[in-house]
């Protein structure tokens, strides 16, 4: 299973103006793996599907600010 | 043609009247990567597209009228019982000064929406990588948006949005591969 959010460590220069951020990260949903999709794959139920934006757990991207502490889609 | 179902795609709740975060939604609306442009964008390249993915770009499209609707209803329910103001120091007193409360296409910046933002070159892939692109873009910006809002029943929304951003642009991939033809097996789902 591919993961939502990929990170990387850029230089940061002792005469930076700004508190360097150290980790900087970036999206990178399940559309980019998936390829065409396989028939016959998993489902959530109707009503979980309408809540969440797609019928398909492999194409489900939870997203939360990566600038705030909730891990939570 | 089309089917009118007087009710949106997903509920659409507001926390607190914010004309601040209403400002930024509207690039959703009427920028460059908003929802306006995906829907005229995709339903005016189904016309020069092979028939294969043109009920894609129908459905697709429609959906995108469906989200600008909610954009819409944010927007509204963010600004509608501000006070002129307020707005102004939302940055959004020039808004005021020309359209008082209602909405307009245009970016977070207020630039009009224009026809420029999209493109129709009549080259199937062309065409397709761009929509792709798009959706791509648009679920950047939701991102851009949710990070900057504390306003929890509209990020559940955006959320929303951006999942289908996500679903938008899996189709338009699976839609190059159709027209690709060469690999193996075809499924349409």
């Amino acid at each position: 299973m591919s993961t939502n959010r990929k990170s990387y460590h850029p230089f940061a220069s002792p005469h930076d103006p700004c508190p360097p951020q150290t980790i900087k990260t970036y999206e990178t949903p399940p559309n980019l793996y998936l390829g065409f999709q396989p028939p016959g794959l998993e489902q959530f139920p109707p009503f979980e599907a309408l809540k969440k934006g797609t019928l398909w757990p492999a194409l489900y991207s939870p997203y939360s600010s990566p600038y705030k502490d909730d891990k939570k889609g | 043609m089309w089917l009118y179902e007087k009710k949106l795609q997903y509920p659409v709740k507001v926390s607190t009247c914010n004309p601040k975060l209403a400002k930024f939604l509207i690039e959703q609306y009427g920028g460059a990567d908003g929802e306006l442009a995906a829907a005229l964008r995709y339903l005016n390249q189904r016309y020069t597209i092979p028939d294969k993915v043109i009920g894609l770009l129908t459905d697709i499209g429609t959906e995108e009228f469906a989200h600008l609707e909610m954009i819409a209803t944010m927007v509204y329910k963010l600004t509608k019982d501000a006070t002129p103001e307020q707005l102004k120091e939302a940055g959004l007193g020039a808004h005021y000064a020309n359209h008082d409360k209602a909405l307009f296409y245009e970016n977070a910046a207020g630039d009009p929406f224009t026809t420029t933002y999209i493109q129709a070159k009549g080259d199937p892939i062309a065409d397709l990588y761009e929509d792709i692109a798009a959706e791509e873009k648009a679920r950047a910006t939701y991102q851009w948006i949710i990070n900057m809002s504390d306003d929890p029943f509209i990020n559940d929304a955006l959320k929303f949005l951006r999942e289908r951003e996500v679903v938008h642009s899996q189709r338009f991939r699976e839609a190059v591969e159709i027209l690709k033809e060469e690999q193996g097996k075809k499924k349409y789902f």
